[in-house]
């Protein structure tokens, strides 16, 4: 699934947009970095309610690119910085991270295990 | 190739630049990816470690053509129970630092899955030693 298609089902807003198209099939929901630092994150969706710069070092170690920020979380200017450094693109919504889980489920993202 | 990184305790702005750093560079020695993906992780948990718990700390990278071997040592509180410390679920973290998304006691246990060796040393009150060696072949 690309980026504006998971967009537009999570009633999203695009703040950072890689550079390269990129195709995600899982996606993993954690506001917990200690464990999305546990698992393979390939091709993998990072939905959370944390936003800090640790959120994008996270992202960027584990091979995340993209990241949905849910509850309406505000993303910094230093965060969108790390974004376009590790080339990971960045989503907000209004939507509860439960709600968001639930609409790519039920398009087909799947989990990672 | 060896570097060097200077690492300041509670300083979470911070946390991460020196992994990043070297996984950089990795990439662009042309690592296997999945080498480099374990050695982010295990760089990137112990760098967090030394930021959440330590007073200031020192990364010392040494790289080969067959091996990545990682030195970290830092002046701080130490680990009393280093066997416990290895368990998973344990944790002395702050309040702070959960916050921020860590603090669950899964740090170390990951640090281990991801290197081919670890060997983590402390004199409680003074600081810890943590090395940690990823060979580039599996």
């Amino acid at each position: 699934m690309n980026l504006y298609k998971i967009n537009e089902l999570v009633k999203g807003t695009i703040c950072r947009e890689c550079s390269t198209p990129q195709e995600f099939t899982c996606a993993f929901a954690s506001d917990l970095m200690s464990d999305v630092l546990r698992f393979h994150m390939e091709k993998t969706i990072l939905i959370t309610g944390l936003s800090t710069v640790q959120t994008l070092r996270t992202a960027e170690m584990s091979n995340i690119e993209c990241i949905i920020f849910a509850r309406d979380k505000k993303v910094t200017d230093e965060m969108i910085k790390l974004a376009v450094e590790n080339n990971i693109s960045l989503i907000t919504t209004p939507l509860t991270l439960f709600e968001v889980s639930g609409r790519l489920y039920s398009s087909g993202i799947k989990p990672i295990f | 190739m060896h570097f060097e990184y200077e690492i300041e305790g509670g300083d979470f702005s911070s946390a991460g630049k020196a992994s990043s750093d070297i996984k950089k560079i990795l990439k662009q020695l042309n690592i296997d990816p999945q080498i480099v993906r374990r050695i982010a992780i295990a760089l990137y948990e112990a760098e967090v470690n030394v930021v959440a718990h330590a007073c200031k700390g020192i990364m010392k990278v040494d790289l080969d053509a067959h091996k990545i071997k990682i030195l970290l040592e830092d002046e701080g509180p130490g680990i009393e129970n280093i066997e416990r410390a290895m368990q998973e679920g344990f944790s002395t973290a702050s309040d702070e630092v959960r916050q921020m998304g860590f603090g669950a006691g899964m740090g170390l246990p990951n640090i281990k899955r991801n290197t081919d060796e670890m060997r983590l040393t402390s004199v409680p009150g003074r600081g810890t030693t943590l090395e940690m060696t990823v060979n580039f072949s599996q």
